[in-house]
């Protein structure tokens, strides 16, 4: 019992931790789906977290704080866009020079706003995202197996975790069984196929861009409102870049992307719930679990465990009638 | 960090150094930052204090970038800045590499202590002694017997923290459960405070219910998260307990700020050679005021100051984590 119920600590951790991986890999899959690589995602979680606090501390609500984290994060995205579809321009550079932009902007603004060192006030009351009971919650909590489960692991995040699962259904049905999505994922793999049958490329990339953008904004919300209290500088710390080894991982898939966040959500929830790991006298340091979402990715890229093929057109911007 | 950062930064120094009159000090703030909450804003504040007092002006950067602190040693140096202050362990180097290049300018360096150079003033905290109070009142303040530690990244200062949290714990109670957890690894440890919740969380589920964090950002991360979960914790280096009022046993003060204060009144005649601030120079202590006043019983205050008598005195003695690289009361 001691165990089951340390284990179903460790898997909530999990959740909390793997959800802004789950928002950003997302995004990532959008953008890179429609052929435009994106290693802004850390910048646009950076950026968003800062202005969801800032607004949520100065106007007291937490949604006009998420709505301001979203909007900045598509600026961004339209930045990336502006780039990368309309000038042609070289998509890694641009994702590289929003990631620049984001942790410089963030804490200047930030200084320069609340004077409290590149931080924004700690967020109370409507500031904050507050987590949702689901109903008879506490009743269940006593039934063995099932109360815990129902208690403490599916009940008891904010709204932004349930968007985030949510989130995989919908992003599966929008690629694999609408137009939009046979002709977003065209677009990624023969520009030129979509451009004969007299369909925009370039609305086709904004409109991805600018998806990933809104997913992207999310991420850093849910970091900035609901996990903490406020902004702090560079408190994405790598997040994006975990996201987008999970998304090479899932071989950019939603499905797929879904595990492989949960995985690297749970390789960190048990880093942070075990110092080290005793098996059987072999003791594992827990810099090996952090660094395992790295290593099982250049696995993956290596070609170990099947192929990862990126979408065929990815990072090249599209000329039309060479 | 940032290519715009730097370059503004670069373009700061440019800007400080270029107008330099003689013999100013010159404070280099670490990588954390001047607003730190910290570390570096207990720098900031001693240095305000000197100028408000003196009407001096001194010069300061903000370093963004490991290749910035040895250029801005030689800038400052250059433009005739006495004495130089340099903040953190990571500065030893650098220093190593240009202080001899300038045998008449005194360079003093806040949290360095093992460099044989003649004109530099090193200045290195008894962390361990301030710590071994805190672990104290933690262990008093605890009902479930059980009392957390979260660092920031795995490095040698750290350990050095919780090694004498964990003997003063261990003083009061010698039961006492100890969980100890780092951050990271990577200088990102010190910046995320996401992971810092987590492990408070996992802490508290392990049952501890006073939690000391010595992670700079992290920090900010670990102490919100013990408020939202009606735990105490204890904050380090500067007062944090207002930033939760009644809900921080604590913190464990690092007088960063008198460091710098004497090094800059002293001005160029300042002593050089290597100092130790303990709890006697009152270097190192814990912060009491309006918004921990509740928590603090008169049985606690009385052990508290009793104890740091004893260790001012040598009747008790807390044992460095330095001294051989391992900790008689907690495992890491």
């Amino acid at each position: 019992m001691e165990f089951f119920l340390t284990l179903i600590q460790v898997l909530d951790s999990t959740i909390r931790l793997a959800t802004p991986l789950l928002l950003a890999c997302l995004a990532g899959l959008y953008s890179e789906r429609a052929g435009i690589f994106d290693i802004g995602l850390e910048g646009k979680m950076l950026m968003a977290a800062f202005f969801s606090a800032a607004v949520a501390a100065v106007t007291g609500s937490v949604w006009l704080g998420l709505l301001a984290g979203i909007a900045s994060s598509l600026a961004l995205s339209g930045l990336h866009g502006l780039a990368s579809i309309t000038f042609r321009g070289n998509q890694l550079i641009s994702g590289v020079a929003i990631n620049f932009l984001a942790a410089g902007l963030t804490v200047l603004v930030a200084q320069s706003w609340f004077q409290q060192g590149g931080r924004t006030p700690s967020l109370f009351g409507g500031g904050r995202f507050v987590p949702i009971e689901f109903p008879f919650a506490e009743t269940v909590s006593g039934v063995p197996v099932i109360g815990p489960i129902y208690s403490e692991l599916l009940s008891g995040h904010s709204v932004l975790v349930y968007v985030a699962f949510l989130m995989v259904p919908a992003t599966w049905w929008i690629l694999f069984r609408t137009r939009f999505g046979l002709r977003l994922r065209a677009v990624g793999e023969n520009p030129a196929a979509v451009d004969t049958a007299g369909v925009s490329v370039v609305g086709l990339r904004y409109a991805a861009v600018a998806i990933c953008g809104v997913l992207c904004g999310i991420a850093g919300a849910y970091l900035a409102t609901a996990l903490q209290a406020g902004f702090v500088k560079d408190m994405t710390a790598g997040r994006g870049f975990i996201a987008l080894a999970a998304l090479i991982f899932a071989k950019w898939r939603p499905w797929h992307a879904m595990g492989a966040c949960l995985l690297f959500g749970l390789l960190q929830a048990v880093a942070l719930r075990f110092q080290n790991i005793d098996l059987g006298g072999v003791v594992i340091p827990v810099q090996v679990m952090d660094a395992l979402p790295y290593i099982l990715t250049v696995v993956i890229l290596a070609g170990f465990v099947g192929k990862a093929v990126p979408p065929r057109a990815g990072g090249e911007p599209y000329v039309k009638e060479r | 960090m940032t290519l715009m950062k730097s370059l503004m930064g670069a373009a700061a120094a440019v800007a400080l150094t270029s107008g330099a009159a003689l013999a100013d000090p010159a404070l280099i703030f670490d990588l954390g930052g001047k607003f730190d909450k910290s570390f570096n804003e207990a720098a900031h504040n001693g240095a305000s204090r000197w100028a408000e007092e003196t009407g001096g002006t001194y010069h300061e950067i903000e370093l963004q970038s490991e290749a910035q602190r040895e250029q801005a040693l030689r800038r400052f140096a250059e433009s005739g800045a006495n004495p130089i202050i340099t903040m953190g362990f990571a500065m030893a180097d650098p220093l190593a590499a240009v202080a001899g290049d300038y045998p008449d300018t005194k360079f003093v360096a806040v949290d360095v202590n093992w460099l044989d150079i003649p004109n530099i003033r090193q200045v290195a905290f008894a962390e361990h002694e301030g710590s071994y109070l805190v672990g104290m009142m933690a262990a008093m303040a605890s009902e479930s017997g059980t009392v957390g530690f979260i660092g920031g990244m795995d490095i040698p200062l750290i350990r050095h923290f919780g090694c004498g949290y964990a003997q003063g714990a261990k003083a009061v109670n010698p039961d006492i459960n100890i969980v100890a957890n780092m951050t990271g690894t990577t200088p990102t440890a010190w910046n995320d405070p996401v992971k810092g919740s987590e492990l408070t969380k996992a802490q508290i589920s392990q049952g501890a219910d006073v939690i000391y964090a010595a992670a700079g950002g992290t920090g900010v991360g670990v102490l919100q998260t013990a408020a939202d979960e009606g735990i105490l914790s204890i904050g380090v280096d500067s007062n944090q307990n207002h930033l939760h009022p009644g809900k921080v046993l604590t913190s464990m003060l690092k007088r960063v700020d008198v460091a710098v204060y004497d090094a800059m009144s002293a001005g160029e005649d300042v002593e050089t050679g290597v100092f130790t601030m303990g709890l006697a120079e009152e270097g190192v202590g814990v912060a009491l005021d309006d918004n921990n006043a509740a928590l603090i019983s008169d049985e606690m205050k009385a052990a508290v100051d009793k104890a740091r008598q004893e260790i001012i005195d040598g009747n008790v003695s807390v044992v460095s984590y330095y001294e051989n690289d391992s900790c008689p009361a907690l495992q890491f």
